[in-house]
């Protein structure tokens, strides 16, 4: 089925997934924002574990099973992200992120 | 051999009293901190009459002269394998005469302060300095090699400059005591550059291979010439600087009549009796160098003495403050010590003058002693220092008039008084090398006794004095050391320093010259007359010859503008030309770049802060440029 | 061209498209959108390459749960239609550089490297298969990564509880500890 789909196609994909994902986290100024692009970050590397399981490893399961322990570790992620940022709104009233920086000089 | 290590005590125990009185003497009772500091005097008092006993009449001569015996000794620096310092006792004819000088004048201090300085603020603070300047004194004269003098020459400086400032709280003490301590300081900068020379040019600090009259350093030591004299001739000279301030002499005899701000005690244990002899120990302990090897130095010493005692003796005929006198008159009678070394020769009976010297160095402590503590005495019931204040004191202070006599007396040379036979042996020996400083001395002589008894008369006879209120005795512990000393004085007279303290430890036979007795005993009893006839009772004689002679009084009176001339000469000359330079330079170069240092500092860092901003993005940011870097550093650059 | 060809293509720019929507929209409702459409095509994506179950839980987690929590926090937190401004130039332009010279970077040492595809037999992946090495204690079971998921999540449950709770007067939540 992925006869005419070189390996390279669904790598350079994630790539570029990855680093939008990087692009907006450097770039963003809401919180909820920036949790999101870490969501595209992760998802690419979900692709490119996929990726490499089916091409170069079809006899074996790892690269999916890893992709499910992302998945659930992300979702965990974002649930405690989003607490620390509800959190966040409550003490400053703001979720700009240049104004969250007490941990200074 | 007899074991003299006992003798460690003789220095251990007064340094032990200076750190009990010192650190817990708050704490006692102060008669009680006065009587542990004089029990322990008491001991050492003892301790050295026994060595001095042992010493003399038990110990083996060698050549029937007295041995240099090191009792202790231990390295203590070592800087190569034949230059070192150590620290030990060394028991010759001088160091056990001075010790005996030493405890026994500090003995009778010690129980003179238990009355003098009765309710006193600092009493406990009194007798740990006075202990602290016993072993500091006794160090200096016990000391085998001339580091170890040099040591506790600076601490017997420090004892000086406690004492004479004790009461801190007057401006003026708080000045003599630093005026004292920066003069001796600055002539000890020339004994130190002389025991340099001395220890460069003979490889060694030690006394016994020092002053060895047929060792290497005399025999070899007169090679290198400076400037045409030899290099031991000038480490003498400048070893002999040292000696002029500690022992007051011309130049640097500035802070000796200032010091009497201290309490009269110390005067009479310091300033009279042993810290400002020290100086002519000094020269006696290098004697054997200075006749053999540097008799410039030599002559130098006879003329600065001279020259001291006549200057002091001018000035102390115009002094009106009565231990003022008695500074000047100490002054004196050290040039007169001075001078017999400096006459002096080496071996047998051309050592007279070093004989003469030492004996008139222990005769001088007693009576001096003696002049001091009655002098305090008299201050004690008078309230003032002042000889103008005074008069008539005869009628209320009996003890303290008879013992003040017997010392007028003795230093103006009337036999059989002590005084009398040292001083003759003096003048003996300076017209027996030259007269010129023989006619100097016969002069100072008639001098000394005119204004002991300016004083004696002054204060005890002279016009009848109304005071405020009547003057009372001094009590028992004051006069008994007065009694002891006066009774030291007469006796004094008949030991024979000519068979136990002389310049190669031979003895030798010396009598009276009666071509020479005769005329000092006359000059003397001309110059008590002259003062008779002037102070007995009230005249105007005084104030005529003031009068006529208005100038050379006021010179006198001045001490003869010295110390402005100092004064000028620092603050015009060296401050302003040398000093403010450099401290220029200090504020604004040195420190400049130290500040500029930290500025730079400060600065950097003020500029890294930003690192740490707290800002989540720009962390981030450096992050992801660091990984990439280091995978384009790693994958494609590292070959 | 074959269809799964079209069909990898079309996916491929969903995603490429919108996941750079997301990180440049100006409205964050919008941006919430458009991480959901990449979400999507990333599971048409794991469809293609026959992992079901994985896209299924892709699809219920990813696009189900945790958009919506996005979106309630959004709700929770900001206007809804509220725009932002755009950030200073200098922090665009430096990160646009260091992604872009990242990406490159990347995309150099992929197509370097020279993948030989492996032509072993193929394992059909079904879930009895998911379910046994799951709990397997053998060389190739999960049951290790599994329990600790297990705990983590659980941790991260009650995290969430007590970092967001309010609490009442008496008893001040977390959010309070250091005011004062």
């Amino acid at each position: 089925m992925n006869s005419g789909i070189p390996l390279q196609y669904f790598l350079i994909l994630a790539t570029l997934m990855f680093f939008a994902g990087v692009y907006g986290f450097l770039t963003r100024r809401n919180l909820i924002t920036i949790l999101m692009s870490v969501e595209l970050i992760l998802n690419s590397v979900n692709i490119n574990f996929l990726a490499f399981n089916r091409y170069l490893y079809p006899h074996k399961l790892e690269g999916m099973f890893f992709s499910i322990f992302v998945i659930a570790v992300a979702a965990s992620e974002a649930a405690v992200a989003i607490a620390i940022i509800i959190n966040i709104y409550r003490r400053f009233t703001t979720i700009n992120v240049e104004d969250v920086n007490e941990m200074k000089f | 051999m007899i074991n003299f290590s006992y003798t460690i005590w003789i220095l251990l125990l007064p340094f032990l009293m200076f750190l009990l009185l010192g650190l817990a003497g708050h704490r006692l009772k102060p008669k009680l901190s006065g009587l542990i500091g004089t029990g322990g005097l008491g001991i050492i008092t003892l301790l050295s009459y026994i060595t001095a006993y042992k010493y003399f009449f038990t110990s083996e001569k060698v050549d029937e002269a007295y041995q240099k015996i090191t009792a202790l000794n231990f390295t203590w620096l070592q800087f190569t394998d034949k230059l070192h310092i150590d620290m030990g006792i060394l028991l010759d004819p001088i160091s056990v005469m001075m010790i005996i000088v030493v405890t026994t004048v500090s003995f009778m201090v010690h129980i003179y302060s238990l009355g003098y300085m009765k309710g006193e603020k600092g009493f406990e603070r009194f007798f740990a300095f006075l202990s602290l300047f016993s072993f500091s004194m006794l160090g200096l004269v016990l000391a085998t090699n001339i580091f170890q003098m040099y040591i506790f020459w600076e601490l017997v400086g420090v004892s000086s400059f406690l004492l004479i400032g004790f009461y801190y709280e007057k401006p003026s003490a708080v000045r003599a005591s630093k005026k004292a301590f920066i003069v001796t300081r600055f002539a000890d900068l020339g004994f130190l550059i002389g025991i340099l020379i001395l220890s460069f040019n003979t490889k060694t600090f030690d006394f016994i291979t020092l002053t060895n009259p047929t060792g290497s350093a005399i025999t070899q030591g007169g090679g290198i010439a400076f400037l045409g004299l030899s290099v031991m001739t000038w480490s003498m000279i400048f070893v002999f600087m040292g000696g002029v301030g500690k022992s007051a002499m011309f130049p640097f005899h500035i802070w000796l009549p200032d010091a009497m701000e201290g309490p009269t005690p110390v005067s009479a244990l310091i300033h009279a009796a042993t810290m400002v002899v020290a100086g002519v120990y000094l020269v006696a302990r290098m004697f054997p160098i200075y006749a053999i090897s540097a008799p410039v130095a030599l002559h130098i010493v006879a003329y600065v003495g001279a020259f001291s005692s006549l200057f002091a003796a001018i000035i102390a005929c115009t002094q009106t403050d009565i231990k003022r006198v008695l500074a000047y008159s100490t002054m004196s009678q050290i040039g007169y010590m001075m001078l017999a070394l400096g006459v002096s020769g080496y071996g047998g009976h051309e050592g007279l003058g070093y004989m003469a010297s030492m004996f008139h160095l222990f005769a001088h402590a007693m009576f001096k002693a003696l002049l001091f503590l009655g002098a305090g005495a008299i201050i004690h019931a008078v309230h003032s220092n002042d000889m103008t204040d005074m008069g008539g004191l005869r009628k209320y202070l009996p003890i303290t008039h008879i013992t003040f006599l017997i010392a007028c007396l003795t230093i103006a040379g009337i036999p059989p008084l002590s005084g009398f036979f040292s001083k003759d042996e003096i003048l003996a020996a300076a017209f027996n090398s030259n007269k010129v400083l023989f006619a100097v001395e016969y002069a100072v002589a008639g001098l000394t006794a005119f204004y002991m008894f300016r004083l004696y008369f002054n204060i005890f006879w002279g016009k009848e004095t109304h005071y405020h209120h009547e003057p009372h005795e001094a009590p028992f512990t004051m006069t008994i050391p007065l009694i002891i000393l006066a009774f030291g004085s007469v006796v004094t007279g008949f030991i024979p320093f000519n068979k136990l303290v002389t310049s190669d430890g031979k003895m030798f036979e010396s009598e009276i010259e009666l071509a020479v007795a005769i005329p000092s005993v006359l000059i003397g009893l001309l110059g008590i007359g002259i003062a008779y006839i002037m102070y007995r009772k009230e005249s105007t004689i005084s104030d005529r010859l003031v009068a006529r002679f208005k100038y050379g009084y006021k010179w006198a009176y001045n001490k003869f503008y010295i110390d402005e001339l100092y004064l000028f000469v620092t603050k015009k000359i060296i401050f302003r030309y040398i000093s403010e330079p450099v401290a220029w330079f200090d504020r604004h170069v040195v420190d400049a770049t130290m500040n500029s240092i930290a500025n730079v500092t400060q600065n950097v860092s003020f500029r890294i802060r930003g690192f740490q901003s707290g800002q989540l993005q720009k962390y981030a940011f450096v992050f992801i440029s660091g990984a990439i870097m280091l995978a384009i550093l790693f994958i494609y650059l590292w070959k | 061209m074959a269809s799964n060809q079209i069909m990898f293509v079309l996916f491929a720019l969903m995603i490429v498209v919108f996941s750079v929507l997301t990180v440049t929209s100006r409205k964050i409702l919008r941006a919430a959108v458009y991480l959901l459409f990449v979400l999507v095509s990333t599971s048409g994506l794991y469809f293609m390459l026959n992992y079901q179950f994985l896209a299924a839980v892709q699809l219920t987690l990813y696009a189900g749960g945790i958009v919506v929590l996005i979106i309630f926090s959004i709700l929770l937190t900001s206007h809804i239609s509220q725009k932002f401004e755009a950030p200073g130039w200098k922090k665009t332009v430096f990160s646009a550089l260091a992604a872009v010279a990242g990406a490159i970077l990347s995309i150099i040492t992929i197509l370097d490297y020279s993948f030989s595809a492996n032509m072993k037999a193929v394992q059909e992946v079904n879930m009895k298969l998911i379910g046994k090495s799951l709990l397997s204690v053998d060389y190739d079971g999960y049951v290790l990564p599994f329990e600790v998921i297990s705990i983590l999540l659980l941790a991260a449950m009650v995290a969430a509880i007590v970092v967001a709770k309010k609490g009442s007067p008496n008893k001040p939540g977390i959010s309070t500890l250091n005011q004062e």
